[in-house]
Formats: C-alpha cells, sequence, structure tokens
C-alpha cells in the first residue's frame, strides 16, 4: 500500500438525504480533480486557495454527469493533512458513482476501508487518544467490506473475474512447470498460443469493463436482515418500516422468491430490509433449509432485527438465533407487546445492548426504533456505501489487470524471454487475486502441482 | 552412566549438507565447533540423486559460494557432467545443475571438515540436549553417555530423526541409504517444547551398468562450456559421462497399478507427508492416468562405481513388484537392482517456531537447518546450514544477526516462506517462489552477497576484488555502449534483418540496440572495432543489464516498496496482540504465533489481513508518538 498516491470514496456514509460527496485525498487530489471538473466561473481548482469553493459541472467519456460544488482543501489545513477535494452532487446512487468513476478514472485509486481517517491520524490531524478508535473503524469498516465483497462474489461479476483469473492461472502454471521442471516431459510453451490466449483474455478483460454498469442496479443502505421463528411478527415489523415516508419498494432480480426486499428511509439512514417471510414449517427439509438461509442472511447482512414473540416463552429456535445474531450489529425487538410480557426480559438484555419491547401494530413503535438503531449505526460505523465500493472494487482490480496483460502482450512482441513476460501475467493475477486476498505464488505452485506430472 | 567430555561454543547434529556448511561456517568465523555424526562415513552423503543444482537449487548453492559456503566448490570439484538448463527461457532461470561423483563429493567434503582448524569431527548420536534455567541450550549427550557443554546447537537432523524405512509390507527403523536412525532425541526434543511433525520422502533404486542395454536409450551430453558453481573454481571443466534417457510403458503401468495394495502408501501404513513435487512412481500413474509414459534419467553415481541412480522412478513398492515392472522398461529388460527403492520417514519440525536467524524463538541457542525445518533438496539444506552457523556463531561473538530478506536472495526467500507461512509438505525451491526472481538470478549473486560474505568474513579479500573487476568492467563497457554510434550499413542491416528484427536508417546508439532482444552482445562484435576485451561474465551482465533494463528497474522499486515495511521493526517475543485495539481474532493469534519481526513479515502471514497490517502500523505511530510525548 502506497502512502503517497491519492486516494477517492464516497464519504457521505448513511446514503440518506439529497446531498452525496465524494472526498479525494492526496497530493494529486487538486489535479484530478480539475481533470472532470468545470468551474463556472472558468478558473480551475489548481489555482484556487484552501477553503474555497467553486460551482460547476462534472464531465465523464458520456459527456455531463451532474452540476455540482467542489471545495478545495490545501495541505495541511484539511481533514487528511493532506490535499483534498470534496465534490457535492444532488444526485441519487446513479450519478454519485458515475462521479466516484469519473474521478477514479482519472487516476485515484479507490480508498480502503477507514483509509481517510487512518491518514489523518498518520499526518498529525488527530489525537493519540483518538488512536484507537481510529483503529477500531479499520476494523469494523473493512469486515463490512469484506462481507459485501462475499456478496459479490456470489455474482455474475465475479464468475467471469473468476474464470479469467483461472484461464491466466493456466498459462502461468505452464511457463512455471516448463521453467521449473525443464527435464520433465511438459509441453514447451508455444509462444503463438500463448499470445492467443492473452489476447483472448485482453479482450474479455476489456469488454467486462465496458459492460460493467450496464443493467445493474447497486443496491445502497444497510443491509438489514429481519429474522425470527414463524409467526412472531416479522412482516408485521417490516410493513410497520415500509409504511414510513419515501419507502421505495424495488424488485430485485435474481433473489429467491421466498425473499422480500424493501429500501427504508429511516430518519438519517436507509435501510435495505429483507424479511425471510415465505418460508412456512411444512416439512423437515424445508424447515431445515430455512434455518440455513436465515443464517446466511445474517452471514451476509450489516444489521440484524431479531424479532421474538414477548408473549411467549423463549423456544429452542428462539435461543439458537440469538446465539448465531449475537455477535453482530443487532437489535433484539421484543414484539407483541401488548398481548402481555411472558419472555424473560433479563435473560434477553445480557446479550443484546440494543433491545426494544414494542407492538410493531402500533404506529408510533416506529420512533423507538429509529432512535435505537440510529445509536447502534453510530457507535458502529456501518458504512451504506460498502456494495457500491465493492463493486467498484472488481472494476479497479480488472482495470488493473488489463493493464497487466497488455504489457505482457507487448514484451512478448517485442520479443522479451517468458521469465519476464511470466512475471507481467503473475502481476495481473494478482491484480485479480486482491478480491480474495490469495497469494499468487501460492496459486500458480498448487496449479502445477495439481496439472503437471512433475518432480523425480 | 554418564561423563563429562569437554566443552565446544556450536555442537552440529548431523552432518549431513546443512551441518556441513553450519560446522564449516561457525568454525571459520572463529568459535569452537563440534560436528556429531552417526557415521563419519555419511557426512555429504547423497542417499537421493546424486546431482547438485537445478532450476532455483543452482541459484542457492551459487549464493552459498558467494557467501563463503563449501557447495559450490566441492560440487565442482567433483562433477561428473555439468548443464545450464532452462538457456532461452531468460536469464533469470538459467540454472546450473551437475551430476556429481557422490563418493568423491563425500570424500573431499570430509577432508574438507577434517583440516578446518576450530572444527572437531564426532562420530556420536546427540540423544539429548539441554536447557539452563532461563531456557538456553547449555549441553549435550550423546548415545554413550558422553556430555558437552555448548553454547549453541544447531539441529540438521536430515531423514535421520526417528527414521523409519517402509519397502512395500515390510518397515524398519533406519536412517537414508540403511544407516541408523537417531532414536532418543525426539522425545527429549518434545520434552524441552520443540513441535515436531512427520514427513516422508522416497528414493528410487540403483541398479548395475552392465544390466543396462543403453543401445536401447537416449543418451544426454553435458555442456561444451561449462559454468562452474564457485568464483574459486578456474580453469577448463570437462564433462566425464553422459546420462540416459528411458521410459515406462503400459505394461509398467499395469503392474503397478495391480499391486497398488501392496504400497504403504496406499494401505495407509506411512502416515508421513510426502512432497508433492517429487512423486513416486505409483503416484504418478495413479495421479495422471492419462500419460502413457513417463520419463526416466539414468544417471551414474560415481566413476569408481557400477551404480546407476534410475531418477524419477521412487518407489514404496514390494521388491518382487520393482523388479517386476522395472524390467518391463525398453533396454532395463535384464535389469539388477543393487539397492531397492524406498520411503522413509522422519521427525521435523514446525518451522513457524524458528525466527529468520533459524533460532528457535523460545529456545535461546537452539537452531534449525534442512530437512529437519521441513525442507527437501540438499541445496536447500546446505543454504539454511550455512546461515544457522553464521547466526550461532555471531551471537556467540555478541554480534548482530545476519537476516536475508526475500529481495536479497533465494536463501532469504526460502527462510521467510518457512518462518512466516510454515510448510504442509516438504519445502522445495522454485523460480516461482520467488517474486523478485529478474535480479535473483544465479550470474549475478556474487553482486548481491559477497560484499556481505566479506563483511561476515567468510569471503576472502581476493573474492571482493574478482568482484570489483566484474562490476567495474560492466559499468565500464556500459557507459561506452551508451556512447558507441553504430552507422547503418549494409552488413548491420542484413544482420538485423536476418534476425527478424527492423534495419536502421539513421545512427543508433550500441546500448540501444542491445536492447533488443533478437541481437546479442558478440553479434555486434564486428561492427564494433574499438571495442576491448572484456570476460565472458562482464559481457553476460552488460548484455542482461541492457535487455532487461526496464523489468530490473521496476523490481528494484518493488524492493524499495518491500524494505521499507521490513525496517519497521514489532514488538519483541514477549509482546501480545491481544493488547491492540482493533485486530481480528484470527490475526493476533497468527501474529502471536509467528511473532513477525516488522510490518513487512507481518503483512505475508496468511490470516493477517491488510486492515490487519493498516491497524499495526497505526498503533506504531501511537507508540511512536506516546514516546515522543
Amino acid at each position: 500500500m502506497m502512502q503517497n498516491d491519492t486516494i477517492a470514496a464516497i464519504a457521505t456514509p448513511n446514503a440518506a438525504g439529497g446531498i452525496s460527496m465524494i472526498r479525494i485525498s492526496g497530493p494529486k487530489a487538486v489535479q484530478i480533480a480539475d481533470k472532470i471538473f468545470q468551474p463556472l466561473s472558468g478558473q480551475p481548482l489548481s489555482e484556487r486557495k484552501g477553503y474555497t469553493g467553486a460551482y460547476g459541472t462534472a464531465y465523464d467519456e458520456q459527456g455531463e454527469i451532474d452540476n455540482l460544488i467542489a471545495f478545495v482543501y490545501r495541505a495541511p489545513k484539511s481533514y487528511t493533512g493532506e490535499e483534498v477535494v470534496e465534490l457535492s452532487c444532488h444526485g441519487g446512487i446513479i450519478v454519485t458513482r458515475r462521479l466516484l468513476r469519473a474521478v477514479l478514472d482519472a487516476g485515484a485509486r479507490l480508498a480502503d476501508p477507514g483509509e481517510f481517517t487512518k491518514r489523518a491520524f498518520l499526518n498529525g490531524k488527530m489525537t493519540l487518544t483518538q488512536a484507537e478508535s481510529v483503529m477500531d473503524l479499520v476494523n469494523s469498516q473493512s469486515e463490512q467490506a469484506a462481507r459485501c465483497a462475499v456478496a459479490a462474489l456470489d455474482g455474475a461479476l465475479y464468475r467471469r473475474i473468476a474464470e479469467i483469473r483461472e484461464r491466466l492461472v493456466a498459462q502461468t502454471a505452464h511457463i512455471t512447470a516448463w521453467i521449473d521442471f525443464p527435464e520433465e516431459d511438459v509441453d514447451a510453451v508455444k509462444l503463438s498460443f500463448l499470445r492467443g490466449e492473452l489476447l483472448e483474455i485482453e479482450g474479455e478483460l476489456k469488454e467486462l469493463i465496458r459492460t460493467f454498469d450496464v443493467g445493474k442496479v447497486i443496491h445502497m443502505g444497510v443491509n438489514t436482515a429481519i429474522v425470527g421463528r414463524p409467526n412472531v411478527g416479522k412482516s408485521t415489523l417490516m410493513n410497520l418500516l415500509a409504511g414510513c415516508e419515501k419507502s421505495i419498494v424495488t424488485d430485485m432480480a435474481g433473489t429467491t422468491r421466498d425473499v422480500v426486499e424493501e429500501t427504508v428511509n429511516l430518519g438519517d439512514v436507509v435501510l435495505r430490509l429483507a424479511d425471510t417471510a415465505g418460508i412456512r414449517r411444512t416439512k423437515n427439509a424445508v424447515e431445515l433449509a430455512g434455518i440455513d438461509r436465515a443464517k446466511k442472511r445474517i452471514a451476509e447482512a450489516d444489521l440484524v432485527l431479531l424479532v421474538l414473540d414477548a408473549s411467549e416463552e423463549l423456544d429452542g429456535e428462539d435461543i439458537e438465533l440469538m446465539r448465531v445474531v449475537r455477535a453482530k450489529p443487532s437489535v433484539l425487538v421484543a414484539n407483541k407487546a401488548d398481548l402481555g410480557i411472558r419472555i424473560d426480559l433479563d435473560y434477553i438484555k445480557r446479550d443484546f445492548p440494543h433491545h426494544l419491547v414494542l407492538s410493531a401494530k402500533e404506529a408510533r413503535s416506529v420512533e423507538a426504533l429509529n432512535r435505537e438503531i440510529g445509536s447502534l449505526m453510530n457507535l458502529t460505523n456501518l458504512d451504506t456505501n460498502q456494495p457500491i465500493l465493492a463493486n467498484e472494487r472488481q472494476r479497479a482490480c480488472a482495470a488493473a489487470a488489463l493493464n497487466q496483460i497488455e504489457a505482457a502482450l507487448d514484451a512478448l512482441s517485442f520479443g522479451m524471454t517468458l521469465d519476464a513476460v511470466n512475471l507481467l501475467i503473475e502481476d495481473a493475477i494478482d491484480s485479480l487475486l486482491q478480491l480474495t486476498g490469495e497469494s499468487v505464488s501460492e496459486v500458480v505452485v498448487d496449479e502445477v502441482f495439481s496439472r503437471f506430472c512433475v518432480g523425480k | 552412566m554418564s561423563y563429562y567430555l569437554g566443552e565446544y561454543d556450536v555442537a552440529v547434529v548431523g552432518a549431513g549438507h546443512a551441518g556441513c556448511e553450519a560446522a564449516l561456517a561457525a568454525a571459520r568465523l572463529g568459535v569452537k565447533t563440534a560436528l556429531f555424526t552417526i557415521s563419519l562415513d555419511g557426512i555429504a552423503n547423497m542417499p537421493c540423486n546424486p546431482s547438485i543444482g537445478g532450476t532455483a537449487k543452482g541459484h542457492i548453492v551459487k549464493e552459498i559460494d558467494a557467501l563463503g559456503g563449501e557447495m559450490g566448490r566441492s560440487a565442482d570439484a567433483t562433477f561428473l557432467q555439468s548443464r545450464m538448463l532452462n538457456l532461452g527461457k531468460g536469464p533469470a532461470v538459467h540454472s546450473l545443475r551437475v551430476q556429481a561423483d557422490r563418493v568423491a563429493y563425500h570424500t573431499l567434503m570430509k577432508r574438507t571438515l577434517e583440516q578446518q582448524p576450530g572444527l572437531e569431527i564426532r562420530q556420536g548420536e546427540v540423544v539429548d540436549i539441554r536447557l539452563n534455567g532461563e531456557g538456553a541450550v547449555t549441553e549435550i549427550e550423546t548415545a554413550l553417555g558422553a556430555v558437552y557443554k555448548v553454547r549453541a546447537v544447531i539441529l540438521a537432523s536430515g531423514t535421520y530423526l526417528s527414521g523409519k524405512i517402509h519397502v512395500g509390507e515390510v518397515s524398519y527403523t533406519a536412517g537414508p541409504d540403511g544407516s541408523l536412525a537417531a532414536l532418543g532425541l525426539s522425545e527429549n526434543l518434545r520434552r524441552i517444547g520443540v513441535e515436531l511433525r512427520r514427513f516422508k520422502t522416497g528414493t528410487p533404486a540403483r541398479v548395475h551398468r552392465r544390466s543396462i542395454d543403453f543401445s536401447k536409450l537416449e543418451r544426454q551430453e553435458g555442456d561444451e562450456r561449462i559454468v562452474p558453481f564457485s568464483a574459486d573454481t578456474e580453469g577448463v571443466l570437462k564433462n566425464k559421462v553422459a546420462c540416459y534417457i528411458a521410459y515406462t510403458n503400459a505394461e509398467t503401468h499395469r503392474v503397478i497399478l495391480e499391486n497398488l495394495h501392496r504400497s504403504p502408501l496406499y494401505s495407509g501404513r506411512i502416515e508421513g507427508i510426502g512432497p508433492r513435487y517429487c512423486p513416486s512412481i505409483e503416484d504418478k500413474i495413479v495421479r495422471f492416468s492419462d500419460k502413457p509414459r513417463h520419463q526416466l534419467f539414468i544417471e551414474p553415481m560415481g566413476l569408481d562405481t557400477d551404480e546407476m541412480y534410475l531418477q524419477g522412478m521412487s518407489s514404496s513398492l514390494p521388491e518382487d513388484v520393482q523388479l517386476t515392472f522395472l524390467r518391463t522398461i525398453e533396454g532395463l529388460e535384464r535389469v539388477e537392482v543393487m539397492r531397492s527403492a524406498y520411503a522413509i520417514e522422519y521427525d521435523c519440525c514446525d518451522p513457524t517456531q524458528l525466527l529468520p536467524t533459524l533460532e528457535f524463538k523460545k529456545i535461546s541457542g537452539l537452531y534449525g537447518a534442512g530437512q529437519f525445518n521441513g525442507t527437501s533438496g540438499y541445496e536447500e539444506a546446505a543454504g539454511q546450514g550455512l546461515i544457522a552457523g553464521i547466526n550461532a556463531a555471531r551471537k556467540i561473538q555478541g554480534k548482530e544477526p545476519v537476516i536475508l530478506d526475500r529481495a536479497s536472495s533465494y536463501i532469504g526467500t526460502l527462510i521467510d516462506d518457512l518462518v512466516t507461512k510454515g510448510c504442509m509438505d516438504p519445502y522445495r525451491m522454485m523460480t516461482s517462489r520467488s517474486e523478485y526472481r529478474l535480479i535473483l538470478r544465479q550470474d549475478n549473486a556474487d553482486e548481491r552477497l559477497t560484499p556481505l560474505g566479506y563483511e561476515i568474513g567468510l569471503v576472502g579479500k581476493n573474492r571482493m576484488e574478482k568482484l570489483e573487476k566484474k562490476r567495474s568492467g560492466t559499468e565500464k563497457e556500459l557507459a561506452r555502449l551508451e556512447k558507441l554510434v553504430l552507422p547503418p550499413s549494409e552488413a548491420l542491416n542484413a544482420l538485423l534483418v536476418s534476425r527478424e528484427t527492423s534495419p536502421l536508417s539513421t545512427g543508433v546508439r550500441a546500448a540501444e540496440l542491445l536492447k533488443r532482444p533478437q541481437i546479442g552482445y558478440a553479434d555486434l562484435a564486428p561492427f564494433d572495432p574499438a571495442r576491448p576485451e572484456v570476460s565472458y561474465e562482464v559481457a553476460e551482465q552488460v548484455e542482461i543489464r541492457l535487455k532487461y533494463e526496464g523489468y530490473i528497474k521496476r523490481q528494484l522499486q518493488q524492493v524499495k516498496q518491500m524494505r521499507k515495511l521490513e525496517g519497521r521493526a514489532l514488538p519483541g517475543q514477549g509482546f501480545d496482540y491481544q493488547e491492540i485495539t482493533g485486530l481480528r481474532l484470527e490475526a493476533v493469534e497468527k501474529l502471536n504465533q509467528i511473532h513477525p519481526l516488522n510490518i513487512g513479515q507481518a503483512s505475508r502471514i496468511s490470516g493477517v489481513s491488510p486492515a490487519d497490517v493498516t491497524v499495526l502500523s497505526i498503533w506504531m505511530e501511537g507508540e511512536r508518538r506516546k514516546r515522543y510525548e
């Protein structure tokens, strides 16, 4: 990780409200902003002093993105202590993403989780006592990022990237086996074949990057799972939340038919709600599948609303769910309080600092939920941009890999030996492996020994 | 009854390739050293293939030589056939490999050890290593009851430690090549806190030369121009033997498959983990069942013997099956087996218990080297022995330890992999394991390591002078070629066109022209009448430096980044990473287990994520500020 490069990310964490802001920080922040931003005044940002703003329009290759305000901060007088430009736009998710993309294409690198704060600390912008909270932030945000990456890994996009990676690994493994076991009968690497493969892969990467967004809706907001055994009032709670103003119902393609998803603005935050509503206990196998699915939902969720029936005593399934949910950012909702309270409140309070006893039938319960979720979010630094960033990370990895493949093709055309070409292919694989954090060397060595009969 | 017999600074346990280098290095650095071996006749034995070098391994031998080790010199003096492998695949992967005379190598190495002042060689089996109250090694005891006071011990027990040989349904306690196993030591090592595990390896049969029909085999000659391993080796080197290639066939495979149930590997009697890159012939046939034939090399074991080694035919099948399947091979129809193939299991340590100095983190003065550390191969062993020997001596002398980083050498890469990632099966060095391989070439091992060897005190002044000559010769010639402008001429353009590269229309600097992969330094001699006479080594450096300039620059940049992280030291052994807020549980566990020396090493531990590394660096900055305030 370079210390001196320029990073960018969406800096308005909770996605609610009309304004999104993208922060660019690093030595080239102003230069990068100037590439995409046309101020109305005609004066480029590079000629501006710190603490000044300009109104203008941002552009990418397709044309105008949005009208926005760019605010310049000069080092060291900025949040991170570096050169910083903040771009504030009015747009929703699509516009914000397009703006971020334009900034990345202009030379910024997507910030790692917590990286702005980390830089602020390393540049002496924060006191020593803040160090621990910075460390917690990096930790919690990177876990969210990892969760989103896992969710993204299931996707079609990741599968395409994985296929390309496999093809590259196969080429490198062949070159490696041929180099490291020169006397075994490994077929000689045919340069024309290698070039053909790399050309095809280059084409696929280009196509992948070109069609990255087409038809794809990125879901923003806190990925929230509502779980609980049947008939505790999950759907009522969902309806209660969905009944809020501004609720948008999205029809999410590719999800299982028995998961209902809605996006809901709740005070300052956007929740992406999923309720495993359709699952009914009919046969054992279905019940098991339901619990498994609930567990999977819990694992992927940023926030879990665990619903229990306050009018009944806890049963085994409740306790099992509490055990699974405990480690996640979660709010325990003891519903049906209007029917009398038979649940062991002391028991549930022990593991769930965020808990509510309410009746989802009553509209005023929304406020209590709102408060509780708001306070939890502030404590855990949930960042609702993560699904978008996971997606942008994939694109950045694909773009880096494309660069390396082009370099490898150039080297081949120039007539460079395979020791050098192979390193470039390995760099491309390394870029694609950053999504999963595996090491190139191990992946290649494993492939060599599984595919080639080498060794004496 | 035990009795006190003397005192040494360093005791080396085992006289294989690791032990020999360790003992020589320690003694040469001026500490009183003893080398213990179960049998003096097993010194520097090659119980597997009679060859030294090969891909990445040849690099290691060159590095050992550059640091002042012995393996390269001994191999040069006793080789039978030499080949530079991988010519045409790029200078980074050119690899020197020789067939060695097994007995001559042993005899020469034994003689070198015998003549080393300050080094005593003792036949004896070390059965116990004792610690003092502070947990530092203080005494060793042999099987005969002799007790020696010691300040450091280097364990280089190879495949001897609780060794067990398997041939078919028969298994028995033994070291390699039918020697005695080291039996008492394992239990006592566990008692002092060394975690042991069981690995397995194997070796093929040796057969009688007269029983082979060479007319049916492919013959393989050595190189005409032989490059030595050692910078000390001078004069013209000559090949003495040829090797041969044979192939298995469908009948061989049928015999093996029909008798698989008699293999201890398939019946489950072997528990040790074998190396992936050294499969037995039965493994190859089962795992790659679509291959119609497998290749085997037939290599002489020495000039004074008719024993021939069958590379590629390692097996643990019973003797009768071995004989049957060998006789199905064309050219081996009447083969006489002299030694049967066998598998051997042995105890070794989990190398993540070691520091990059090869000293045990928790036992002061105890070092591990070679197969004991989970590696395989004579070269890998010798490289580690050298480093363990150097560090044991320096510790006793109160000097800073020597740690080779990944960008310095294959030896450094090997040790870093071992102590940072550990190994799940016997570790063999491969060029693909080095991310810096374009600068870790065998042709520049001297530039990379000889100055260090000189500083440590293992390399003499003459070697530094040689290196200086090579360096200044290279720089001078590079500077000259940068200035020299070659005008387009009919002859030059004819050459360029014949090499399928574009002809010149204007004059071009020679350095620029040499960047073209199609044009060699020697090719330009006719167009460069003022060219001074340069050595082969200088010409090679000039050519590589010009052709790979961009790649080398890029790698040097990566090295700079890596060394920055490597320079940021983390807290020592006693520190508990649980104290750092924000690290994930898995990272805490791994960091507490490995205790990396610096941020760079931490970032290579599997289970430590980039976010954990960020947390570590923020924490370190916080600590720095606390100290400052």
